[in-house]
């Protein structure tokens, strides 16, 4: 009797340490946040070219992360890139109107992001609003054949 | 000649059959309603199966994830990006190490006593004692044996990542120094709990289905002799060995790969 007990706190012990194990991973390796996502609003933005950017990808401001990457698309009546934002909903209606966005990366190697920084205009943007100010992303080859071309002229 | 395909094809049927034994063996042990006896049965064997194997996982968990640590700074300072050690120790173990390394310790520590234990009963006839007194040896023996084996592996995967993040994090931040912060935030921004830890819980689901079936089955079926348990224990741990890894392949390319 006494050995049957030991063996079922044994065996609830065990299951108890894989249950907090999942627990411990889940919040401090993959930074889970309790209570599900955080409110968010879309905002659009058309880019020439976004290089290497991909879905899921961090929007940053002054470096501090306000949201994701929530989709990319191809515009077929521009043939541009139509990437969908999903931004920090405390931020709704406090962007200006002329908002830039621009596709950066981080460190020489490192995945690319979507950089915002703020303009002058007293409008904001909304909900579902398109920036219409945005910069590409820089393409390596290109910038290098633009200096090989630089170079022949001179 | 003749005899040499007669022979082959009697080896297919052969192969055929015992899959289907196999399947049908699995069927009939699951199926069936929980009762309180079988709870017990279940808890006895979680403790030969789960607990007593977790001394031997998260010593090897450890080792392993201190090796990470070492093989990996050891590479990513020549490129300055010793940083990023976390995330590389963290998704090796999560995505692939853990399932795979914590089902072949299964495979060898608790699938290949099932097999000798349950090899000895047939051999010692009394599985078909158990039968003569009306007792189903597929619900009372078998049956408590897979579901703990079910529930064991991912539990001890589990136990396997988080001693090997902690090993990793012994020898990486304790001992050569990389920066605590970027140990752990760099492995948060990368570590996605459903595509990586979920992932890495399914990948041990399989691995646990595969070597529990396989350890019980191969006792279920040996040849009764002490030459066929010594045969049938070598077979599990060849046989779930190999699939563990074939299949970690064939789960990689559809979880991890560019396919889904």
């Amino acid at each position: 009797m006494k050995r049957s007990k030991m063996m079922e706190f044994g065996v609830g012990l065990f299951m108890l340490a894989g249950i907090v194990g999942i627990i411990f991973l889940g919040v401090s390796v993959s930074g889970l946040t309790v209570g599900g996502g955080k409110d968010t609003y879309t905002l659009q933005a058309n880019f020439a070219n976004i290089g290497g950017l991909k879905s899921q990808a961090r929007v940053t401001m002054a470096g501090v992360t306000v949201g994701r990457v929530e989709n990319i698309e191809l515009d077929t009546e521009w043939y541009d890139a139509r990437v969908t934002l999903a931004l920090d909903s405390r931020l709704e209606d406090q962007l200006s109107r002329d908002t830039t966005a621009s596709i950066l990366t981080s460190g020489l190697l490192g995945e690319q992001y979507i950089g915002l920084s703020v303009g002058g205009d007293p409008d904001t943007l909304a909900d579902g609003d398109t920036i219409t100010d945005t910069q590409s992303a820089l393409v390596l080859e290109q910038l290098i054949q633009q200096f090989v071309a630089n170079m022949a002229t001179d | 000649m003749m005899t040499r395909i007669t022979r082959l094809g009697r080896h297919g049927c052969d192969l055929v059959e015992a899959l289907g034994r196999a399947g049908m063996f699995l069927g009939q042990s699951l199926v069936g309603r929980p009762s309180v006896e079988g709870f017990k049965l279940w808890l006895r064997q979680m403790h030969f199966i789960g607990v007593l194997s977790l001394a031997i996982v998260l010593v090897s968990g450890l080792f392993i994830g201190m090796v990470l640590a070492l093989q990996g700074f050891t590479i990513l300072v020549d490129f300055g990006a010793e940083d990023a050690l976390g995330q590389m120790v963290s998704l090796s173990l999560l995505r692939e190490l853990a399932p795979v390394v914590a089902a072949l310790l299964f495979a060898g520590r608790a699938g290949s006593a099932l097999t000798a234990e349950i090899g000895l009963m047939k051999a010692t006839e009394q599985l078909s004692s158990m039968e003569m007194i009306g007792v189903d040896p597929l619900k009372r023996v078998v049956a408590p044996r897979l579901w703990a084996g079910f529930v064991s592996l991912p539990l001890l995967t589990v136990g396997f990542s988080v001693i090997g993040i902690w090993g990793g994090h012994l020898v990486g931040v304790e001992w050569l120094g990389v920066y605590e912060g970027s140990y752990w935030g760099n492995m948060q921004s990368s570590v996605d709990f459903v595509d990586d830890i979920g992932n890495g819980m399914l990948k041990s689901l399989v691995f646990a289905l595969v070597v529990t079936w396989i350890a019980v089955f191969q006792g279920y079926d040996l040849v009764p002799t002490s030459e066929g348990i010594s045969r049938a224990t070598t077979r599990t741990v060849v046989y779930s060995s190999l699939a563990v890894l074939g299949l970690d392949f064939v789960l990689t390319a559809l979880m991890f790969g560019e396919l889904g």
